[in-house]
């Protein structure tokens, strides 16, 4: 059925449609009205949940570790200085080998204080081992969540489903959404191997020497690599019931593309629109929608750029000391694998707003033209004050 | 593209007003993107509000700079915010004003829509006389100065009951008043 509906409202009926069990969350700005919708589903009996109030974003995510270790589909939203709150606890949700799904929705990390969208505050928890998907519109918050749980449950890992601050959050659009009985076929009951039982008791995560820890980190590595290609299948099957894809890199008129505009989140759309009036301009230009950031998709990343000779690449994000966090993933995707250029812009972030324009101007300046920014280190700062 | 721009207060309805005009265009078979500039409104301060309506899904986000109409809510606005930043000479201004009051420096610069939108939700009985709800009431007067893409009056008036908490056909009623009394100056 097709409706209008906010990205948090889309978040929170995503979550009773994929039938979540354990709902454990604390409000924060601007990710509160999933957290208040999922408690009036489950308080009227539309969901059949239980819903942990905690004191902190970390007991939420503790709290979803205990749900999940016992065999029950857990679901926590949250964002910015919420997400940082939960550092120790998403490591140990990645480590225990347990399919949370959490949405984050972006924010910039204060101080200052900042409410609006910046990708900081997942992009630093990115070696936690979650895997992170990032939505470019309010139909992908929708379809990735149910995606994100047959991953997680196959491969055993959490994901993470990234929502640009108020870009998505608080964006009405035209989705479609699914009926309850498409929903099931495609995601069944999470039914796992192992579980804490007390009629069965046994012991997890007990002491390990050196003798098994590294063979662990190893499988586990192992096993988030394998995500690349889980993310991609379990999208085609989505597409093939839906209609719809998801896939870990989203191409916009690639195949002679000569120059690439890279964004992840709803910087998308204007990547497009960019790409487009390029072209018209005789800049044989594409745009790539990075939606998996973790694990890093290096296959189809690799495939889908390998004509490019320029890559600009758009970062609301930055590692203070190091450039922007997507630039720096792409450099080391293509290290000795491609001679294209990798041009790191950072704009975008606290809520700054992404257009065609912008992102043609950068495009523009990465390839001889005028300049739009401040050049630090390695990479081009646009609209900031010297 | 028919690009909306909103002006209201916080606490004044014009986020909801938005989504309500989004969910028109919505039930007319389009496609809509509606979108606070301040998801975090104080009440009273200043807050803007975007409707984006296409034939297609909008791959553009954020603030419309040039937007095709201009809807405001509150007159003290005027002395606030520059509503008429980027709009091309003609460009239809929805402005909630007192009655037999005209806002001279936007006269003929603009097509102006003129309805006194509290005294109208006062006779409803929307809000209080100091504190009227007008957000639907002004979405009216809207409609006779839209004409693309096209919008039934009897769409929008269910999409204000579908979209509003309480007195939905209070609110329904307020806007079809305000739809049959709104005064329309033309650009000179």
């Amino acid at each position: 059925m097709k409706k209008v509906i906010m990205g948090t409202e889309t978040a929170a009926l995503a979550a009773v449609l994929a039938r979540v069990q354990v709902v454990a969350a604390y409000p924060i700005t601007p990710q509160t009205v999933t957290v208040e919708e999922l408690s009036d589903y489950i308080g009227k009996g539309e969901l059949d949940a239980e819903y942990i109030t905690v004191e902190s974003e970390h007991s939420a995510m503790a709290a979803c570790v205990g749900a999940s270790a016992t065999g029950s589909r857990a679901f926590t939203a949250t964002s910015s200085q919420g997400l940082a709150l939960m550092h120790e606890m998403l490591h140990h949700a990645a480590g225990g080998r347990l399919p949370i799904v959490m949405l984050n929705a972006n924010r910039a990390l204060s101080p200052p204080w900042n409410l609006y969208c910046d990708h900081t505050d997942s992009l630093s928890q990115r070696d936690t081992g979650w895997v992170q998907y990032y939505c470019c519109d309010v139909q992908d918050v929708m379809d990735s969540t149910f995606i994100a749980y047959r991953v997680a449950e196959k491969v055993m890992l959490p994901v993470m489903i990234n929502l640009d601050g108020f870009y998505l959050t608080h964006t009405s659009e035209v989705i479609d959404v699914p009926d309850q009985e498409e929903v099931d076929r495609y995601l069944p009951p999470y039914d796992p191997v192992d579980k804490v039982d007390v009629d069965n008791p046994s012991t997890y995560g007990c002491v390990c020497g050196a003798d098994l820890f590294s063979s662990l980190k190893y499988r586990r590595q192992m096993d988030t690599l394998a995500v690349e290609q889980a993310w991609q299948e379990a999208s085609d099957e989505f597409a093939a019931r839906f209609g719809r894809s998801h896939a870990p890199v989203q191409g916009h008129n690639l195949d002679d593309a000569e120059v690439v505009i890279v964004t992840i989140g709803t910087a998308g759309g204007a990547a497009q629109l960019a790409a487009d009036a390029l072209r018209k301009e005789g800049v044989v230009a594409g745009s790539l929608n990075l939606a998996m950031v973790r694990p890093f998709p290096h296959q189809s990343f690799r495939q889908a750029v390998s004509g490019a000779k320029h890559l600009v690449v758009l970062d609301r994000d930055v590692s203070y000391g190091g450039e922007g966090i997507v630039a720096q993933e792409i450099k080391s995707c293509l290290y000795g694998k491609s001679s294209a250029q990798v041009h790191g812009f950072i704009a975008g972030a606290g809520g700054m707003d992404i257009t065609e324009e912008l992102l043609a101007d950068m495009t523009r300046e990465a390839l001889g033209g005028q300049k739009q920014g401040l050049e630090l280190g390695d990479s081009i700062w646009i609209k900031v004050l010297p | 593209m028919l690009g909306i721009r909103m002006h209201g207060r916080g606490g004044q309805g014009a986020v909801v007003a938005s989504k309500i005009l989004a969910k028109a265009y919505f039930m007319e078979g389009l496609f809509v993107q509606a979108f606070p500039a301040f998801g975090m409104e104080r009440r009273g301060a200043a807050v803007a509000a975007y409707v984006r309506v296409d034939s297609s899904p909008a791959l553009a986000r954020g603030e419309i700079v040039n937007p095709d109409v201009c809807v405001v809510l509150d007159p003290k606005l005027l002395e606030m915010v520059d509503v008429t930043a980027g709009l091309a000479p003609g460009t239809p201004i929805v402005l909630n004003y007192a009655e037999g009051q005209v806002p001279q420096d936007l006269v003929g610069r603009f097509t102006l829509a003129l309805i006194d939108a509290n005294q109208i939700a006062v006779n409803h009985r929307l809000g209080s006389r100091l504190a009227p709800i007008i957000n639907t009431v002004v979405l009216g007067a809207y409609l006779k100065v839209v004409q693309e893409p096209p919008l039934k009056p009897e769409t929008l008036f269910q999409a204000i009951e579908e979209g509003v908490p309480a007195k939905k056909q209070e609110n329904a009623a307020a806007a079809r008043e305000a739809y049959e009394q709104v005064r329309v100056l033309e650009k000179s």
